[in-house]
């Protein structure tokens, strides 16, 4: 236990861990893609000038697609689309449960029953079945499978708040702030907030790759961006009917990939690194 | 049980599209006659309060409803398509305990050295890997390149499905002793069950790690050790036995996930299951279709955690009294 301890202590940043590095490395070069993906790409994604269905050659790294489009361009830009949205639905779905989550743990009594009633309600539901019913429901649209996500994945994190507020809700520090006549609002923002964020942020991180799984799933179904946006999803499926085209759907997949391996590893190494306690809390 | 039902119902009835638009063509929506009587049949002219209230009460007896998109009792859809996905799912769970013991031991046992490390990278690639990318391109390499694998589908084109026992085709291939029909269900089986068997892999291999070095960590392990018992019998007998307990666990939520997880896969194999079916009847805005998957996959859901608990206390002698 002492070694493990010592070797936690000793790695405690993350830039001191490979796997973070390379996680955070790759994301970058996403991040640097998507802002001057005018600059970077050879072409317009959306403009059909080039001879169609052409294998990757000198003049179209990655190929041309069915209608004449620069695969490499479509990839580039993509990141423009999957990125943006990935954060933002795994913030909203952070917002959401945490919110929930700290009312349940703080207020405690019916409010806690009746609000955790309901998030396991959503939980026991088969995630991507509800996501593709209501995407389906909304309508086929990027803005709508990006909310449909966001309803099945909140109650993650409304119970991992739950359960930090009920562990330090009691502590010393929290019972002498409310004593000096610190308001409810302060007590959650101020007092409780800092000793939750962290593990939050991890979960978030970690979670980040399966929403952008989802994301690009449903557009894959046809639920969510649709044609001639060039989201990684939606250009894995045009490569489904002409499969034997390989490069249509082999290259917007290896985007999809590198991009959830980076937040993966990114959110591996930070739950590792972590307080054990808390890390404990996130496994389960 | 009671919650799935309502959130279904609840998500299905707050959002702007309209059933009837999809299912009836152009021709009949604009006759308002047909419209009506087409609502009046599934019973959507009623107030929302009172079609939930009717889909419980019917729910009580087992039945299901009828889909709009099959126009056949959702029951009789559901006995048709479940089996398909529980063959598939069955197998990627096998595949998965199977190679997640396997290579969760292997990297305990080498904690830090270069297989953990690559056992460690390919764990975190096979929970970041988009499915219906890997069944695309498994499907590409091992069937249009290698041809080790047979086409989509159940059965190879033409041939006759096996008489309906269980709706799993290879085992009712086999209580037909139909052996060339058995073995031909099980290979369209194995490379959607291989894609879908990646994930739970990974869940499975990293879960294998992190309780089998919890438990080396004790101080019976050290004692085992000191005693001089060799390497193998120790992993054997004190530190596989306590970790396969918690497996377990994991393994059953697993395999509640496979079920519905199988949707993309399915979708690109054309595998005719209950996520093929839950698709269309999202396509159709189709409520029976839907609820009537999410009841039965939330049934498995409770159902598999419930015999975990069973299993839990006839392992752990320390829980059978609690």
């Amino acid at each position: 236990m002492s070694e493990e301890a010592a070797s936690r202590k000793a790695g405690k940043s993350p830039w001191r861990q490979p796997l973070a590095i390379v996680g955070i490395s790759i994301l970058g070069i996403w991040i640097l893609l998507a802002i001057f993906a005018s600059f970077i790409a050879p072409a317009d994604p959306l403009v059909q000038k080039f001879p169609e269905l052409k294998p990757p050659n000198m003049h179209n790294l990655f190929g041309t697609d069915t209608v004449g489009r620069d695969v490499l361009s479509r990839v580039i830009y993509g990141a423009r689309i999957t990125l943006p949205l990935s954060i933002l639905l795994v913030a909203l779905s952070m917002l959401v449960g945490s919110i929930i989550g700290a009312i349940a743990g703080y207020f405690g009594g019916w409010v806690d029953s009746t609000l955790m009633r309901f998030t396991d309600m959503v939980l026991a539901f088969p995630g991507i079945i509800l996501a593709m019913a209501v995407a389906a429901a909304l309508g086929p649209q990027l803005r709508n499978a990006v909310l449909a996500i966001v309803l099945v994945a909140w109650p993650t994190y409304a119970r991992l708040v739950r359960g930090l507020i009920l562990s330090s809700k009691n502590s010393d520090y929290v019972t002498s702030s409310r004593l000096l006549g610190a308001s409810t609002w302060r007590t959650l923002f101020v007092d409780l907030r800092p000793n939750i964020s962290g593990p939050v942020f991890v979960l978030a991180a970690l979670e980040a790759g399966n929403g952008m799984l989802l994301l690009s799933g449903l557009s894959f179904l046809g639920l969510g961006a649709q044609p001639p946006s060039a989201e990684w999803g939606a250009m894995v499926s045009a490569g489904a009917n002409n499969f034997d085209k390989w490069w249509l759907a082999v290259f917007p997949g290896l985007a999809i990939l590198t991009a959830v391996l980076a937040f993966n590893f990114l959110g591996d190494t930070l739950r590792d690194i972590l307080d054990p306690r808390t890390a404990k809390a996130l496994r389960e | 049980m009671l919650g799935i039902t309502f959130i279904s119902f609840s998500v299905t009835q707050l959002v702007p599209g309209d059933p009837a638009a999809i299912n009836l063509g152009q021709n009949a929506m604009s006759n308002p006659v047909i419209v009506a009587a087409w609502k009046a049949k599934y019973g959507l002219d009623k107030p929302v309060p009172e079609q939930y209230l009717i889909y419980v009460k019917n729910l009580l007896h087992g039945d299901l409803g009828v889909s709009q998109q099959t126009r056949r009792s959702v029951s009789t859809d559901l006995k048709e398509y479940f089996p398909a996905t529980l063959e598939l799912a069955i197998v990627a769970i096998l595949i998965s305990l199977i190679l997640g013991l396997l290579f969760g031991t292997i990297a305990a046992i080498t904690r830090d050295r270069w297989p953990d490390q690559i056992i460690r990278f390919f764990s975190l690639t096979g929970v970041s890997v988009p499915t219906f990318w890997l069944a695309l391109v498994f499907f590409y390499i091992f069937f249009f390149k290698l041809s080790w694998f047979p086409s989509n589908g159940r059965l190879d084109p033409g041939a006759d499905t096996p008489a309906t026992v269980t709706g799993m085709f290879t085992v009712d291939a086999l209580i037909q002793g139909n052996w060339s029909l058995a073995w031909q269900a099980f290979r369209h089986l194995m490379l959607p069950a291989i894609v879908l068997a990646i994930y739970t892999v990974a869940v499975l291999t990293r879960f294998t790690r992190a309780s089998m070095l919890e438990i080396l960590n004790n101080d019976y392990v050290r004692a085992a050790r000191a005693k001089g018992l060799p390497e193998f019998t120790i992993i054997k007998r004190h530190v596989m036995r306590p970790a396969l307990l918690s497996i377990i666990t994991v393994a059953g939520v697993a395999f509640g996930n496979l079920l519905s997880g199988s949707v993309l896969v399915e979708n690109v194999f054309s595998w005719p299951g209950i996520g093929q079916y839950a698709f269309k009847s999202a396509i159709g805005l189709d409520l029976p279709g839907i609820m009537g998957v999410s009841i039965v996959v939330a049934g498995i859901f409770i159902t598999m955690n419930l015999l975990v608990d069973i299993a839990y206390r006839l392992i752990d002698p320390n829980m059978r009294n609690s």
